[in-house]
């Protein structure tokens, strides 16, 4: 039943979200809901240990309990070749451990079995005979001479160090930090995360023994690169993979990488003839699959006396756990991280990044993020805050001392982006009006009187989204294009089919509404499909905020192209000269008489009824998008905290978030967007911790020790909005998924270093716990 | 949820129950709220091979005072607890520490005497039953004894009761005129266990602190009595300086443990501020304030 709305859906208008009838009503189709008939279950034995020698596996004992019917090990997978496979860095990963674990929680072995209690049951005797080795946890232990070489069936590989990589222009970086009058350093850590989506990773692989088909159900958020990926590491003839990427529980890039328990799940599928379920358990999916961060960073920066920047120089070490995985473009190590001059005119910056292997899941996705942007902004955010504190300079006017102005767009970095546009004095001002700023520096300065402390964080975020140009960016050699194909039935309603796929960002709504504001086709007439790869036109996928920069514009030409054949159709039917046809939201009609008009109704049915001469019967067809440059989100976010001297406590009183995502297709839709990343960003900003102890044991493992805020205790955030639309994107939009997440840590901790930064306090690295508070507090005497 | 096989009960009766325990043994456990017990089916932490549900018996969901005495049933919920008018109005410490138990969801569920046996050292029940000087009722088939909170509990997770035992009824002594208490609880989040908290109850008697109780979560192998603190308040006046004392006193009783929410040192200090804030709070309340 459709949503009843008075709204037709054109651009700007807050339409309800098509997609939510079937997810409230609990009618959604997820990986889990599906049940095949025959269908087996499949459970994982992993590896308690984080680094160790396999000496022997027994599967005896799980192949003898009633119900199993194959238990999976290496050594099978390696008859097929199938034990490793090639990560989305270029590196190769154990789909199931031959020769040692590399971390904790690594898959060993698979039992399936008719049912998913007895796979769990067998899946627990497997015994394996372990030679533990020391584990390395740090990327500084593993570049260590004598470190234990985690990666030595690598040949070639004699250490742990995985790359180097640098960018922009070091000789002028040193020419801007020699001509300085101060130098501000900041170290700082970007904890390890985890995207941890409500819905766990899965498939259903459903092998035809005798056709050779094969299809795939999986929690996908990319499924056609998936299926050439399957392709290339299973040798299946790609024709014959059908990746169907249900509904998906979020995603926030951990359903990016392709997982060992779906290459395995397949492979028994194949083997055993019948379909296999797998779907992981939460400890399961937070222990092995993508994380995020975990990025060693440190900054300086080169200023004049009067607050202005110079230069920037940056070192990074990445931790990237056993194995090179990181979802990025092939053409950077380190995603990039290093737009990480951020939203200032930097003349000079020079970034050097490294990356080791240590005993720890693999991954680097980019969680909710634009491939290690989330990691920049911070490092430049936290960078400014330092800068203004020792400079003694207010956060805010040191900012507007150092932005990219209004008129210096398009404007090229020291580092190689060009940012197609921006006004950030302007979000920055609406955010400091909308907070009272000026009123709460008086307050702080009262309150600091009495002892007490409160802080106003300011960060000043600016985003790189819409990969990308297909020359630059590519996955595994895909390039980054997008594609939507569009047809319009003769009773005027349409299917749009995508190459992108929703994870919950509600696309049946936003896309439809590009659709509605260039065909004038009412939303709630136009059914948006995703994730068959049997179904939709090839694409990337949806991670990176890139549906609407580059699904969203592929939508809008595609629109545009049946438009023009439209026009021909209304035309012919308005017995008039195409170039005298006017097309108003819906309407064509001959220039100058309005009234004599035909709907895109009317011209839907000619296109399959009454058509022009020698013109080709439909109203269909496809466009793929390759985008001319990135787009730029940008925004100003402000955080008010109080902190309890006694406890360290730190509690947000106020958070103000002004965005500027260039033009709103469904402002609801980008509010919610928003609210969702600004929660996620005070979970990272202050509780979320994947750490591991001197054994690598992992120490996240559950909701209980890895938390997620809920509505109880994350901030109400008055939001503020600017509008500068990106010039190069056919609607003017910028992706908008990720700004949230990419902005708000920085305004967070820098609230908590302006409340204790005269105190001394420089830094406290995230998640700002309150016992790392009082600690620092401690320190300096300021301890209640 | 994928837990080990077990075999599933569900008597009418208390005594039907005790009957199953009875022959069980130690390889049956009851099944009150769940909330602590499906997580650890889930994890494969416990495997028993039967459950005892107790959810089918009526007449075990009660919260009354009766000469003299508080009654609380094994079924009565967090969530009865959260909304009680009686515990509100008199029994604050009882009242501040509900709606800090765990969510809404879960507090729907669990039930206070569920959480007493299953004596997880960061659970907050037994810390505020400390403080009450509370007394348990433990029903076997074969008769029942009574044993005070202080002496039920014997480290992580473990107590004094027996497998074929139930917890019948919690008793504590009802509230006095000129009485106070106050619970507070550091947590990271809403639904956390404590990383610390702190239970006070105090009766007053003419500006006087007749007796007082203390109890400590999360900072030792099991729930805290802080008696040294409970005996120097006794008798004194609640001046700043006492309260510091106490205060003191209560930090010095906390054998806390290192561990990602904190350190020894952290631990400890939250001790001493939660025992100096809930002091002043309990006594706010027992002169009829707050
Ligand atoms: C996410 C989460 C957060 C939580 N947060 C908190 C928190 O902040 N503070 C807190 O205190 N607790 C917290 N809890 C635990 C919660 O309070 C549980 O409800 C409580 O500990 C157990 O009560 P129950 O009725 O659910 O018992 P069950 O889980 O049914 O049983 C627990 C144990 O007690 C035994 N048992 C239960 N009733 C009886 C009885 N009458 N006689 C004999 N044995 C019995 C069972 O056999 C079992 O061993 C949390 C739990 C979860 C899952």
């Amino acid at each position: 039943m459709a949503v009843e709305t008075p709204l037709k859906g054109n651009i700007g208008e807050s339409i309800k979200r098509k997609e939510d009838d079937r997810f409230i009503r609990g009618r959604g189709n997820y990986l889990d809901d599906i049940v095949l008939p025959g269908m087996l279950h499949m459970a994982i034995h992993r590896s308690p240990f984080a680094h160790a020698r396999i000496k022997s596996i027994n599967t005896d004992a799980a192949q003898a309990v009633p119900g199993v019917v194959a238990v999976v090990t290496g050594a099978l997978l390696a008859q097929h070749k199938l034990a490793w496979m090639p990560t989305l860095s270029g590196d190769t990963q154990a789909v199931l451990a031959t020769d040692k674990v590399r971390f904790q929680g690594q898959e060993v072995a698979c039992v399936i079995a008719t049912d998913p209690y007895v796979a769990r049951d067998a899946a627990m005797l497997v015994e394996v005979d372990y030679e533990v080795l020391p584990a390395v946890v740090t990327p500084q232990q593993a570049l260590q001479p004598d470190a234990p070489l985690i990666r030595d069936e690598k040949e070639g590989q004699t250490s742990n160090h995985i790359y180097h990589w640098e960018a922009g222009d070091k000789a002028k970086t040193d020419e801007a930090f020699a001509k300085a009058d101060r130098v501000v350093k900041l170290d700082t850590f970007y904890p390890r995360c985890h995207p941890s989506p409500l819905e766990t990773c899965g498939i259903v692989a459903d092998v035809n023994s005798a056709t050779g088909h094969a299809t795939l159900y999986m929690t996908s958020q990319a499924p056609h690169a998936h299926r050439t990926l399957f392709a290339i590491v299973a040798g299946l003839p790609e024709q014959n993979i059908r990746i169907i990427s249900p509904d998906i529980g979020g995603g926030f890039g951990n359903k990016v990488p392709i997982y060992p328990g779906y290459v395995v799940a397949t492979a028994a599928s194949l083997l055993i003839g019948k379909p296999v379920k797998w779907v992981e358990d939460r400890s399961e999916n937070l222990i092995s699959t993508g994380f995020a961060r975990d990025f060693h960073m440190s900054g300086e920066m080169a200023l004049r006396n009067d607050g202005r920047i110079l230069g920037l120089r940056v070192k990074l070490l990445s931790d990237n756990g056993a194995f090179y995985a990181d979802a990025q473009p092939t053409k950077f190590k380190a995603g990039l991280f290093h737009i990480v001059t951020g939203s200032y005119d930097v003349a000079a910056a020079h970034v050097e990044a490294d990356g080791a292997y240590t005993n720890k899941a693999p991954g680097g996705v980019a969680y909710r993020c634009s491939f290690r942007v989330t990691e920049a902004s911070y490092l430049i955010e936290r960078l400014v805050e330092s800068a203004a504190l020792e400079m003694n300079l207010d956060p805010a006017d040191i900012r507007l001392k150092n932005f990219i102005q209004p008129e210096q767009f398009p404007y090229m970095s020291a580092t190689g982006f060009e940012y197609d546009s921006g006004n950030y004095p302007k979000a920055m001002q609406l955010a400091l009006d909308k907070l009272g700023y000026k009123e709460l520096r008086k307050e702080q300065a009262e309150k600091r009187k009495k002892g007490e402390l409160m802080g106003i964080g300011v960060a000043s975020f600016t985003e790189v989204v819409g990969a990308g140009p297909g020359k630059h960016y590519d996955i595994a050699g895909l390039r980054m294009f997008d594609s939507a194909e569009l047809r319009v039935h003769p009773t005027g309603k349409a299917i749009l089919k995508l190459g992108v796929k929703s994870q919950g960002q509600g696309h049946e709504t936003t896309f439809a509404q590009i659709v509605t504001e260039e065909l004038g086709i009412p939303a709630a007439d136009i059914e948006v499909q995703e994730g068959d790869t049997d179904n939709t036109p090839y694409g990337l996928g949806t991670y990176a905020s890139r549906s609407t920069p580059v699904g969203g514009a592929a939508t809008a030409m595609v629109s545009r192209k049946l438009r023009d054949k439209a026009k021909k159709i209304a035309a012919h039917l308005l017995e008039a000269s195409e170039a005298d046809i006017e097309f108003d939201h819906g309407k064509f009609f001959v220039r100058g008489s309005p009234s004599k008009s035909k709907t895109i109704q009317d011209v839907a049915f000619a296109a399959y009824t009454n058509l022009p001469d020698g013109m080709e019967a439909g109203l269909e067809g496809v466009t793929y998008y390759d985008p001319p440059n990135m787009t730029y989100p940008f925004g100003t976010y402000l955080v008010v905290v109080d902190i309890d001297r006694g406890t360290g406590q730190v509690k947000v009183r106020r958070m103000v978030a002004v965005d500027d995502c260039g033009v709103r297709i469904n402002p609801m839709v980008v509010e919610g967007q928003l609210h969702g990343g600004l929660t996620e960003g005070f979970g990272i900003a202050f509780m979320q911790l994947i750490t591991f102890d001197e054994e690598g044991n992992c120490l996240g493992s559950n909701f209980t020790d890895y938390l997620l805020p809920t509505s109880w205790e994350t901030p109400k955030f008055e939001m503020g909005e600017t509008v500068t639309p990106s010039p190069h994107h056919p609607i003017g939009a910028k992706g908008v998924g990720e700004s949230a997440t990419v902005g708000s840590p920085a305004a967070f901790v820098n609230a908590v270093i302006d409340a204790v930064g005269h105190l001394g306090i420089r830094n406290i690295d995230m998640p700002v716990t309150s016992d790392k508070v009082w600690a620092a507090l401690s320190e300096k005497g300021a301890a209640e | 949820m994928l837990p080990a096989p077990f075999e599933y009960h569900a008597p009418h009766t208390t005594e039907e129950t005790l009957e199953l325990l009875d022959q069980l043994g130690d390889e049956g456990k009851v099944l009150a709220g769940g909330q602590s017990l499906i997580p650890l089916l889930k994890l494969r932490f416990a495997s028993p091979a039967h459950l005892v549900d107790i959810n089918k018996i009526t007449d075990l969901d009660f919260l009354e005072e009766r000469d003299g005495t508080l009654r609380i049933g094994p079924l009565f919920r967090h969530k009865s607890a959260e909304r009680s008018s009686l515990l509100a109005s008199r029994y604050h410490v009882m009242a501040d520490a509900a709606p800090q138990i765990a969510d809404p969801i879960i507090r729907n569920r669990g039930t206070i005497a569920g959480s007493v046996v299953h004596a997880d050292p960061s659970g907050d029940w037994g810390t505020v039953l400390l403080a009450l000087d509370a007394d348990l009722v433990l029903r076997s088939k074969s008769g029942s004894r009574t044993v005070k909170a202080r002496d039920f509990f014997s480290g992580p997770f473990s107590t004094t009761i027996e497998p074929t035992e139930i917890l019948s009824e919690i008793r504590i002594p009802a509230a006095k005129p000129q009485s106070g208490g106050a619970y507070l609880k550091l947590e990271r989040k809403v639904g956390d266990f404590a990383t610390v908290a702190v239970a006070v109850h105090l009766q007053m008697d003419d500006g006087k602190v007749r007796s007082a109780g203390i109890g400590l979560t999360a900072v030792g192998p099991q729930n805290l009595k802080a008696e040294r603190a409970e005996a120097a308040l006794k008798g004194a006046r609640l001046d700043d300086a006492t309260i510091k004392e106490a205060a003191a006193l209560a930090a010095e009783a906390a054998e806390p443990k290192e561990d990602h929410r904190g350190s020894v040192e952290y631990k400890r200090n939250v001790v001493r501020v939660f025992t100096e804030r809930g002091l002043k709070r309990a006594y706010e309340r027992a002169r009829g304030g707050g």
